[in-house]
């Protein structure tokens, strides 16, 4: 199969998260940069479905700047065949999705997979937007893909079970912890991606629809309080006059 | 076991000299410890037994031999990453790193650099992946750090050579499927020679109650009128020359490897440090231990800078016995302070297998005494700076 995976660029989430001093921007100095942890499932899983199926192409895709190409470098480490990088600051979802859709739609890709979300802005809009942008399906959080000729069957969570249902290829698909372990990059993958193609294309769309105002850092936490469990009464009282709750 | 959130500290953003994919092979290797070993590694030392089921999993990380050429199985990779992958193993434990330091420079590189390319064909493909292990017979029990007093010898009986004596302190010994065993001929000439497991009279008995690399094997080579065959020699060296180069390329990864373990005991201690209640505050917020994790840390980024300009040296093959032997008696013996300094700030919990302080901290004692005595470092440097030795 012919398999596109949608690669995030994400701080490392030991990152200490600081903005600029006008809250407009996140401070990148000094942050590391680690592939989105649901993204490695999805190129992970791709991977393993082309080795299912006895062959294939992974292209790993990723919309932003230079300093993400370590990371496309380490998708090609993984595994993938070729990696591209569609050259753009990204603004919000859409820009990412239409950018993805516009590379995506005449080169015959069987499948799309990225990550349920971005660890960094968790908009989890992308796939859901790629399918409308291709007229694709599109099925979000999957702990479960088989592929049988042209149809997919996927299993995905929902609110106390779990969903199965079919697909048409070509689909979307966003993936979910349980779907796969994510694969670590092994020293014949990394001399081999040396020389695996990374094309860097102009960016096509431009389009946003969002803008971010401002940033703020969440209130840091209070300190915990212990009562012993007979002080009833007193967690009562703290409830209603500090934490304000009841 | 504590899920290992280990960090690297990088003071003087050492990582600016690193290429992209020096950090690729560090994030890779770091990503397997984490995963493979950091799980069973306290298990397997209190057992005192080495984690065979590793073996594969080291090879397809490149950590055997990965300097060495491609086309014989190996990574192609510079001297810089070697060290990198040394130092991301003995973060975890010293004993995995000697199995992969035995490996690499002490079986594959003297069958590289000296060997014949039947040989290099025959065996260098299956050490780089596991398949096959090697270990390196040197030392003798009455000839350690004069190795050229060696007694072990074989004799050319015209259709194969005939070897005898014992080598000891043998890394890997009890499991390895073939031995680089350095012997004297008639002439009195050191020569290496590859023996292979199963050869009548060859045995490797292991060496018990370590309290030192309890997580790798250790054990004697005996040789008892062992037939070798005559394609076993390595044919292109003779002499101390040849044990000794191959002991540059196993040191200047041990320097290396120190700085893992060196900032594992540091990574441990400063978080222990920040998180131990005392007097109402944390331990880290006193004098004393911020004196102890101030050095620790200037000790541990004076290395790394060191440790960084030896393996820009060794890639342009500038770098000298003695700076190679500089580094890895300065990065031991700071490993060996940084530990039990850290040992102190963990406090009662610093001796418990809850933290791998004693457990490196032990593990160093081997390191600070094998492939080179601290001693005998500092004689090699006396002797590179005066022009006289002081060995005897």
């Amino acid at each position: 199969m012919k398999i596109l995976v949608c690669i995030s660029n994400v701080p490392d989430t030991t990152t200490k998260i600081t903005f600029s001093s006008d809250n407009k921007e996140f401070n990148k100095a000094g942050v590391q940069y680690i592939i989105n942890p649901y993204d490695e499932l999805a190129l992970t899983k791709a991977l393993e479905l082309n080795e299912a199926a006895g062959g294939g192409t992974v292209t790993a895709i990723h919309v932003g700047q230079a300093d993400a190409e370590p990371n496309l470098r380490k998708a090609l480490a993984v595994g993938a065949d070729d990696a591209v990088r569609i050259d753009a600051a990204p603004i919000d979802g859409f820009f990412v999705a239409s950018e993805i859709a516009h590379y995506a739609k005449d080169k015959g890709f069987d499948l799309i997979l990225c990550g349920r979300e971005s660890i960094d802005y968790n908009g989890g809009m992308v796939a859901g937007m790629l399918g409308e942008l291709l007229d694709w399906p599109s099925v979000n959080v999957i702990t479960s893909i088989s592929i049988n000729g042209g149809e997919a069957h996927l299993e995905r969570d929902i609110d106390g079970g779990r969903e199965v249902l079919t697909a048409k290829l070509p689909f979307v698909g966003s993936c979910q912890k349980e779907l796969t372990e994510p694969r670590i990059p092994n020293m014949r993958g990394i001399m081999m991606a040396r020389s695996k193609p990374l094309q860097v294309l102009p960016v096509a769309a431009n389009t946003a629809h969002t803008q971010v105002a401002t940033y703020a850092a969440p209130a840091p936490k209070a300190g915990c309080k212990f009562l012993e469990p007979t002080q009833v009464e007193e967690l009562v009282h703290l409830l209603h006059t500090e934490a304000k709750v009841i | 076991m504590r899920t290992d959130r280990f960090q690297h500290p990088d003071h003087y953003l050492m990582d600016e000299l690193l290429t992209e994919e020096h950090k690729l092979i560090r994030d890779t290797v770091r990503a397997w410890v984490k995963k493979e070993l950091s799980p069973i590694i306290e298990d397997y030392a209190q057992r005192a037994e080495f984690p065979k089921h590793i073996i594969r999993g080291l090879g397809e990380i490149g950590a055997f031999g990965p300097s060495l050429p491609a086309e014989y199985g190996c990574g192609g990779m510079d001297q810089i990453s070697y060290g990198i992958i040394m130092q991301e193993l003995e973060r975890c434990d010293s004993g995995i790193r000697s199995t992969a330091s035995v490996q690499g420079s002490l079986v594959m590189y003297p069958i590289y650099k000296y060997g014949s390319e039947e040989q290099r064909r025959k065996y260098l493909p299956k050490l780089a992946s596991g398949e096959m292990m090697g270990c390196f017979g040197l030392t003798e029990p009455d000839h350690g750090s004069n190795p050229g007093g060696m007694t072990t010898n074989f004799k050319d009986m015209g259709d194969h050579y005939l070897l005898n004596g014992a080598k000891m302190w043998i890394s890997n010994a009890p499991f390895a499927d073939i031995a680089v065993v350095w012997a004297k001929n008639e002439a009195g000439k050191i020569h290496g020679l590859i023996v292979e497991r199963g050869m009548e009279g060859f045995t490797t008995p292991e060496t018990h109650n370590k309290w030192s690399l309890r997580a790798s094997a250790t054990g004697e080579l005996v040789f008892d009128n062992v037939k070798v065959p005559k394609e076993n020699l390595l044919p292109n060296i003779s002499g101390l020359k040849g044990p000794m180069g191959c002991l540059d390329s196993a040191r200047y990864g041990i320097a290396w490897g120190a700085i893992g373990a060196a900032m594992d005991c540091y990574d441990s201690a400063l978080n222990y440090a920040k998180e131990r209640v005392q007097f109402d505050k944390p331990i880290a917020a006193f004098q004393l231990t911020q004196k102890k994790l101030a050095e620790m840390l200037t000790e541990i980024t004076k290395a790394q800078l060191l440790t960084w300009r030896l393996g820009v040296l060794k890639n342009e093959d500038r770098a000298s016995t003695p700076q190679i032997s500089m580094a890895k008696r300065n990065n031991v013996e700071m490993a060996l302070h940084v530990a039990r300094e850290a040992r102190q700030i963990h406090g009662g919990m610093g001796i418990t297998g809850e933290y791998p302080i004693m457990r490196h901290m032990m593990n160093l004692e081997s390191v600070v005494t094998y492939e080179g005595t601290h001693d005998i470092h500092l004689l090699i440097t006396g002797m590179d700076i005066t022009g006289m030795p002081a060995f005897r």
